[in-house]
């Protein structure tokens, strides 16, 4: 579960993670009161939220430049958030269809700048975990306010790691050890400790999948801070954490998946004509993958878990077909304890209830396979059978490509 | 020989009157699987009772592994309970705890298998169908069957079969049941990304293991767990492997932010492992319909 940064931010200064001053609103009504809960003298940074990346090199559908925005008054701010909130952001990560902006968050950005020694003044800092050795993960660059991925293919000896042991958790000497990478020394130092030593606390306490701090940044007053914040909740830990669940923001997720979800189906759309429907996570993504190499474009992942009962059939058919692009559905069960008849009974139902006009090719597999396909066969219906799966890819294919 | 499992081996199933728990003791009972004990806290004392067999019902691992003699735990615990109960079995010196259980949070795995090292039990899954060494009777029976895959679609065998996936397991054990190709032993490591066994782990066991002839190793994108198994495959692996690795049109980053590239690397895509896996002598399905013959190419078995 992603979360906005203003959310995160609240978060950091709850463990006591070190931010800029902000407030967030949701209608322009509030701006102004929201500007006098800041101290706007040095000016103000205006910050469109929504659950995505490069938001300051985005552009909105209407033309206006930048998701992140200084503004040296408090007029310009205002300006600024008047053209962002209510407005479509399309970052690199939003897709072309972008976000609709709906919070806006106001931080106050004095004393940020170059220090006055001229050194470079931004960092990157993140935690999260390292697959190939199971354990946490602490991240940090001398190279902060750019993407990190560049920094790693071009100078990988400025990305420093410590791994921690869950056992015994973060030590003092790897919180010195990240300072010292960093170059920190005095009192920044002392702040940089703390800094991290409070953000792993906070990863680990509430079951983050990533923290990520980029740029973390040192002001001209000699503060360390977390000027920008992505968080990421680990789904399977949510039952523990009422007060991070509280914070999701169903504006920010895909409306099919949510209904989805709601039928025990994970469902992920993509841009391809041909839908599918399968059962297992392994076997769905083959399948998109296969309807790919026999020429097709698959429309959508989408995954109904160890059964496939009617109501479930039921409801993935009426999420597929809300997908204008679709053209064809491939259904691919292997029911492996399932007995096939019922499968097959089930989509015989769900087809009629949804009134089902678009060819269907159903593969069925496993536990009393015959008799499935029988009923299929029986049905009346225009369903096609698929004997195995690259079968039933090329001939749903065909169907779709063909008209 | 097989791995890990045997057909007399002794189970005990740790969540075994909870509706998922009891409903595969019951399909691994009807196999002939040697399910000789469950374990729910509380419940001691009770049995369960599945077409004339009793399985007594004990409060801790430690005593039913000690009354019964049962060296391998299948673990059908929920999700909030479940690395408790596979730490349960690593106090118990079990040989094997297979955690079935899906949604496991992240940070139990991550401390559930930091305290693993040093001890004797391994770990298979979470997340997982669980693993079968066929039987030599009808239909693959008299196996051990430990978990939740289908029994019935087995034929004892050389092939070696180890996959992230279940169904994506179930399709490849299949195509070589219908091609008159037997298994030695199936394990399905699961998809979490901390897990107890690794695809390299497994892959060790049938190079050492006389029985499997072959293997076939299926992986997904993410992680670099199956191209550190291909790496030793090439090096070490005295038997042919075939390979397939799904999602090669998965939609890439739907995370928010980036450190996982920095992490996961560029060889956690399928093309990148695909890639892999053919420069380590893998034999690599194009499809997953061609999984079994990726590997008859290479094999005649």
């Amino acid at each position: 579960m992603n979360i906005h940064e203003y959310q995160a931010k609240e978060l950091f200064a709850q463990f006591g993670v070190a931010v800029p001053k902000g407030v967030a609103v949701k209608s322009a009504a509030e701006f102004e009161g929201a500007l006098t809960k800041i101290d706007t003298t040095g000016g103000i940074m205006v910050k469109s939220q929504i659950h995505a990346g490069g938001r300051g090199k985005g552009t909105f559908t209407d033309g206006f430049k930048g998701g992140v925005k200084f503004s040296p008054t408090k007029e310009k701010a205002l300006e600024n958030a008047k053209a962002m909130l209510g407005n479509t952001l399309v970052t690199a990560q939003t897709g072309e269809v972008g976000r609709k902006v709906q919070t806006i968050y106001f931080t106050e950005a004095a004393n940020l700048g170059k220090r006055p020694d001229g050194r470079d003044d931004e960092y990157y800092l993140a935690i999260l975990l390292d697959r190939a050795t199971s354990c946490p993960v602490i991240v940090a660059s001398t190279e902060g306010g750019m993407e990190i991925e560049h920094v790693a293919h071009h100078t990988p000896e400025k990305i420093f790691k410590v791994h921690v042991d869950p056992a015994v958790g973060l030590q003092a000497f790897q919180a010195r050890q990240i300072a010292f990478s960093l170059g920190f020394s005095g009192d920044l130092f002392k702040q940089c400790v703390t800094l991290v030593t409070k953000l792993y606390q906070f990863y680990w306490d509430k079951d983050c999948a990533m923290v990520e701090v980029n740029p973390l940044l040192v002001t001209k007053e000699g503060k360390l801070l977390a000027l920008d914040a992505k968080v990421s909740f680990d789904d399977n830990a949510l039952f523990r954490h009422p007060d991070v669940v509280a914070l999701r923001d169903l504006n920010e997720e895909d409306a099919k998946e949510i209904e989805a979800s709601k039928f025990g189906l994970s469902y992920i759309a993509l841009d391809g004509n041909i839908a599918c429907l399968v059962n297992g996570a392994g076997l769905a993504m083959s399948t998109m993958d296969i309807i790919q190499h026999f020429g097709g474009s698959p429309a959508n992942f989408l995954d109904v878990g160890g059964g496939a009962t009617k109501d479930q059939v039921t409801a993935a058919f009426k999420i597929i077909l809300g997908d204008a692009n679709v053209k064809g559905i491939l259904v691919n069960i292997f029911g492996g304890i399932m007995d096939c008849n019922v499968i097959a009974t089930g989509i015989i139902e769900a087809v009629k209830e949804t009134g089902l006009k678009l060819p269907l090719v159903v593969r069925l597999e496993g536990n009393n396979v015959e008799a499935g396909k029988a009923t299929l066969a029986a049905s009346g219906l225009t369903i096609v059978s698929g004997d195995s799966m690259a079968d039933a890819a090329q001939k749903i294919v065909k169907l779709v490509n063909n008209k | 020989m097989s791995i890990l499992v045997k057909e007399d081996t002794r189970i005990l199933v740790q969540g075994i009157t909870g509706d998922f728990g009891a409903r595969h003791a019951r399909l691994s009972l009807d196999y002939g699987s040697q399910v000789v004990a469950g374990v729910t806290p509380g419940k001691g004392g009770q049995v369960f009772e599945h077409a004339g067999k009793k399985v007594p019902i004990f409060n801790t691992v430690a005593e039913a592994a000690k009354q019964t003699g049962a060296t391998v735990s299948a673990i059908f615990v929920p999700p909030p309970f479940a690395a408790d109960a596979i730490l349960e079995c690593f106090d118990a010196d079990l040989d094997l705890a297979v955690a079935i259980t899906e949604g496991i949070p992240v940070r139990d795995m991550v401390r559930a298998k930091r305290a693993m090292a040093g001890r004797r039990t391994r770990l298979i899954g979470p997340n997982c169908p669980g693993l079968v060494t066929p039987g030599r009777g009808d239909k693959s029976s008299g196996g051990c069957r430990i978990g939740i895959a289908p029994g019935y679609i087995h034929k004892r065998g050389n092939v070696g079969v180890v996959s992230r996936s279940g169904t994506l397991t179930y399709e490849a054990v299949w195509q070589l049941t219908c091609r008159g190709k037997g298994q030695s032993t199936c394990v399905g490591i699961g998809g979490d990304p901390v897990n107890g066994t690794s695809h390299l782990d497994v892959i060790k066991l049938f190079n050492d293991d006389p029985e499997p002839e072959a293997i076939i190793m299926i992986g997904e994108i993410g992680g670099n767990a199956e191209v550190e198994a291909a790496r030793w495959i090439k090096a070490h692996c005295k038997k042919p492997v075939a390979g397939f690795i799904a999602g090669a049109t998965a939609p890439a980053g739907r995370r928010m932010g980036h450190a996982g590239a920095v992490i996961g690397g560029a060889e956690d895509t399928a093309a990148a492992k695909i890639k892999i896996f053919e420069e380590c002598g893998i034999s690599v399905a194009a499809t997953p319909s061609d999984m079994a013959d990726a590997l008859l190419r290479i094999w005649k078995g």
